[in-house]
């Protein structure tokens, strides 16, 4: 494999000999991947599987009077027809909350609607075939009676006393409330030489991944054991979800993940349907197969955002920011989610709001509100995109009324680089952050000086570009204060297991999973560098209950921060073990023998002592020609989790730049900026794609994505064609830049990248079309996705 | 065969193939579910993210929009079949060099539209040309930057072999 060493030669702690660390290593699983010969869920096939299709409500909200079945039951290949109060004695109900969202309220969900449909989309009835066709036109054989029920739609109303409650028993449809009121508000708004306040909204949009859900279960009678193969990010919770509400001990569960076909935290949550098949294959005592198509993705997929919230800033003449406050209302559909909930959004708004700026006053207030929609829940960078795009909607907007550069009203109010460790006005406690040498790093890579004076020069011929800005702190390397400490079944936690084979070679095993992002490179990069081996030599296994550490998986940018932290104390632990057995062989003291690119050699010198296939053969064949007495052990095992800080916050800014046709309205990006701080980088290069690939998602809400709801709860663009996602000619070229704060909580120092792209895209994106659009006296844009009517009415041509 | 199938001979891959198939059935679902070629991917069964496009008569097309009835006599290439002829072993290359896949589900599809844009080429094509053409061809992890980057750079490669 080819190394392409494009990182700078610094050298640190981490450059052992052949170290990997911070080199562009390509990663191991992708020439599978680019010949087609992937294995995804959605390939899957099984001896004796069934497929099951779903009939799902037509209506937002709706009493399900009487299913007939007969005729579905003797439609071609039909295998079982089930509803809801059938499935309910398979596998038990679900109730989204946890302990630490005080107050946090919801409702018991089934894996199949009983009784009542909560939103369009909801499946009310499976049908189990032999082939997923043969299921779908049996579908059509289900005669569903409905009587329609009044629809909660519109969080606005939804605790007005004239609007139904959706679930009678929780008294009203409010789901959570947090409020924060620090430092004081009202007197520096009063004292403040400009107030500017307004309204955000951001539209519902969602994941979109390529490959749709997918699931196979296979419950085994004989063995009283249940294999699922899941396109999800956490195996070890879903592990345990599944034996839960099955009534069977998570032994008797293994999931297994394969390759996934995009996830973004859409594959993190439990789904009914997804339930409901594991709940069938027990009941079949067969394997069963579900693939959402995609209209079905785009109702029951968790969609995110739908948040209004009403914002204000207050500064003074010189450019100090005195205080903000927001009132924040989020619509989350009939459930909150289980198990990590659909209280996490609002709650991160609540804490991210104003989070790189010294201000000390702060309020806020957060509504979160059942609706007959579908649920809401975590999707790439929660809360982030929302939080940073009103901070620096806000920023910007009290810029241009004290006609201060808005790059300027940054520097003198961002917290200095030297103030930490330090905290937020909601209490975010920061370790070490750059938004200083981040800033001044975006300033020179964009040429930002050269930028506004083109700009102002094309103005002069009526083209109307803008630049916009978003600094920007992400949450990254959770410990159990995020779901551990609430009561929800998900570690914090990830280990790994080192094994040398009996050639030498590595095999690690990692809770921690992949879902295209590179985990699997970024672990054996670690193993590699803290052992000693060429990368060619280390084989990664993950997504496996039975083979992995127990452990977390992938979300909250935690898999290099954490699962990389294990990998390399865990190659660390066998360096010292295989360095026992080489003392042993050798007759040498382990600390004057260390292990370089494969080989054991004097740690002085580098003089060529063993290699590393000798010793494994000599190790694992001839035990006996060892002193007596001595057990080489070749596998060696670590977990880590973070224990000092909550929360790795990593930070950065970005920039867009882009063209406004102010006579369609339509918005052309011509370049995009991000300069992230993660800490240490393992592997330039994939860190880089994720920041790209996460700003191209946040374009995607910024300009094009969202989930199109009429008043009666029905999804208008339920497919591809309507709902919009970013091609490759909308997008710019996205450059990339990086300061490097690690933290002192691992000794890697490496904190998470994958979310801060689409964290700082939107706010920069609004900040650019509003610069853009400025000098026409347009209103400013504040109601996400800007679509080209938006822009038009703005510009009063509409 | 009934009235709701048919008999249908082609080849896939190079090699001979003869089934009967559902009239309904499209290219997509019959080569990933009767032959077992996995590699052509279904996103959105719209026409529209273009994760199933395969080669039939050298044109590419959506597995999605086409019904496997109509591929009678055709010729169909897949990736398995576009990996093992060596034919886009260098946009191959190129992907995994600059990680210009990251769940590598729309790949296929990606190096299907590609391939065909650099044989179409008549001169060098732009990053602007490259990312129009690869327009129907939906990429959620990557941003596309990185595909654009593998593309062009496999352009130059050929374009300088030729010389």
């Amino acid at each position: 494999m080819k190394i392409t060493d494009d990182s700078p030669p610094v050298l640190t702690a981490l450059d052992r000999p052949n170290s990997y660390i911070g080199r562009s290593v390509p990663r191991p699983n992708l020439q599978r991947l680019t010949q087609g010969r992937g294995q995804y869920i959605s390939d899957v096939v099984l001896p004796r599987m069934a497929h099951v299709a779903f009939v799902r409500s037509p209506h937002a909200h709706a009493r399900i009077v009487k299913i007939g079945a007969e005729a579905a039951k003797k439609a071609p290949g039909v295998i079982a027809v089930v509803i809801g109060a059938e499935l309910v004695k398979v596998m038990t109900p679900w109730v989204g909350v946890l302990t630490h969202l005080k107050g946090l309220k919801s409702a018991p969900q089934a894996p199949l609607a009983v009784e009542r449909a909560c939103w369009q989309g909801e499946a009310v009835c499976a049908v189990v075939a032999r082939t997923r066709a043969e299921a779908e036109d049996a579908c059509e054989l289900v005669e569903v009676r409905y009587e329609e029920l009044p629809a909660a739609t519109d969080p606005e109303i939804a605790l007005d006393a004239k609007t139904p409650v959706i679930h009678a028993s929780l008294g009203d449809n409010l789901c959570f409330e947090r409020k924060v009121d620090v430092g004081a508000v009202d007197k520096a708004f009063a004292e403040s030489d400009a107030v500017v306040e307004t309204t955000f909204r951001f539209g519902r949009h969602t994941g979109v991944t390529t490959e749709p859900r997918a699931v196979v279960a296979d419950w085994n009678e004989g063995e009283q054991r249940m294999t699922v193969y899941h396109g999800t990010q956490a195996p070890h919770m879903m592990q345990n979800l599944f034996a839960k509400h099955l009534g069977i001990a998570e032994h008797q569960v293994r999931v297994l993940t394969k390759d996934v076909g995009g996830s973004f935290g859409i594959k993190v949550h439990t789904y009914a349907d997804e339930m409901a098949t594991v709940a069938l294959s027990k009941l079949l005592k067969r394997p069963v197969k579900f693939v959402a198509d995609r209209i079905e993705s785009f109702v029951t997929d968790i969609h995110a955002r739908d948040h209004r919230i009403k914002a204000k800033i207050g500064v003074s003449k010189n450019g100090t920011i005195t205080a903000f406050e927001i009132d924040d209302l989020t619509g989350i559909g009939p459930y909150s989610v289980y198990p990590r909930t659909s209280g996490i959004e609002a709650n991160q708004v609540v804490n991210l709001t104003g989070g790189p700026y010294k201000c000390p006053n702060y309020r806020a207030q957060a509504r979160v509100v059942f609706q007959n929609k579908n649920v809401m829940c975590q999707y790439r960078a929660v809360g982030h995109p929302i939080a940073v795009a009103v901070t620096e909607g806000l920023v910007e907007l009290a810029a241009a009324k004290i006609g201060m550069d808005p790059l300027e009203l940054r520097r003198r109010n961002l917290i200095p680089d030297d103030a930490y460790p330090t905290q937020s006005a909601s209490g975010l406690k920061f370790e070490l952050l750059s938004h200083h040498e981040a800033l001044a790093h975006l300033d020179s890579m964009m040429n930002y000086a050269g930028l506004r004076a083109e700009q102002k020069k094309l103005r002069q011929s009526g083209i109307y570009r803008g630049i916009g800005f978003a600094s920007f702190i992400e949450v990254t390397n959770p410990s159990a204060a995020f779901y551990g400490v609430g009561g929800a079944r998900i570690t914090s936690m990830d280990g790994a297991t080192v094994k040398l084979d009996a050639q030498g070679a590595i095999i690690v095993h990692t809770g921690v999973t992949e879902q295209g992002q590179g985990a699997e490179a970024v672990v054996a990069q670690c193993v590699a560098s803290s052992f000693g081996v060429p990368i060619e030599k280390v084989r990664v296994i993950t997504g496996d209950t039975d083979n992995t550490p127990y452990g977390g998986g992938t979300w909250a940018s935690r898999a290099a921060g954490i699962g990389g932290e294990a990998a390399w104390q865990a190659g660390k632990a066998l360096r010292a073990n295989v360095l026992a057995v080489a003392a042993s062989i050798l007759q040498a003291k382990p600390d004057d023998l260390d292990i370089r690119n494969g080989i054991v050699v004097d740690k002085d010198k580098g003089t060529e002592r063993l290699p590393l296939d000798e010793l494994a053969r000599v190790a694992y064949l001839r035990p006996d020609t060892l002193p007596p007495g001595f057990q080489a052990e070749l596998m060696a095992t670590r977990h880590y989790v973070p224990r000092v800080w909550p929360f790795a916050f990593t930070n950065g800014i970005q920039a867009s730049y882009l063209e406004v046709d102010t006579d369609t309205g339509f918005v052309k990006l011509l370049k995009h900026w991000c300069v992230e701080d993660c800490g240490t980088i393992i592997n330039p290069q994939l860190v880089d794609e994720q920041i790209r690939g996460g700003v191209v998602q946040g374009i995607g809400a910024a300009l094009f994505e969202h989930c199109l709801y009429d008043e009666r709860g029905q999804l208008l663009n339920g497919n591809m064609a309507d709902y919009l996602v970013p091609m490759a000619v909308e997008m710019p070229d996205i450059e990339c830049g990086h300061v490097v704060s690690p933290t002192a909580d691992s000794e890697l120092g490496a904190k998470g990248a994958g979310e801060a792209g689409t964290a700082g895209a939107p706010g920069s994106v609004m900040n650019a079309i509003n610069d853009a659009l400025r000098p026409l006296g347009a209103q400013p844009l504040t109601d996400m996705p800007f679509t080209p009517d938006k822009i038009l009415g703005a510009l009063g041509k509409v | 065969m009934n009235d709701r199938t048919l008999d249908i001979s082609l080849t896939v891959n190079g090699a001979r193939v003869q089934e009967c198939v559902e009239a309904r059935k499209t290219l997509v679902d019959f080569l990933r579910e009767d032959l077992a070629l996995t590699g052509s991917h279904v996103g959105c069964e719209h026409g529209v993210c273009g994760a199933c496009t395969v080669r039939v008569n050298g044109e590419i097309v959506r597995g999605c929009l086409m019904l496997a009835v109509q591929c009678d006599g055709a010729e169909v290439e897949t990736i398995e079949g576009l990996s093992d002829s060596g034919g886009v072993s260098d946009l191959q290359a190129a992907f995994e060099q600059r990680n210009a896949l990251q769940c590598g589900y729309c790949t296929p599809g990606m190096i299907a539209a590609a391939q065909d844009l650099l044989k179409r080429a008549k001169k060098l094509p732009s990053r602007d040309e490259i990312r129009e053409h690869l327009s129907g061809n939906y990429c959620r992890c990557t941003g596309y930057h990185a595909i654009v980057d593998a593309v062009e750079a496999v352009a130059q490669a050929r374009a300088g072999a030729k010389k």
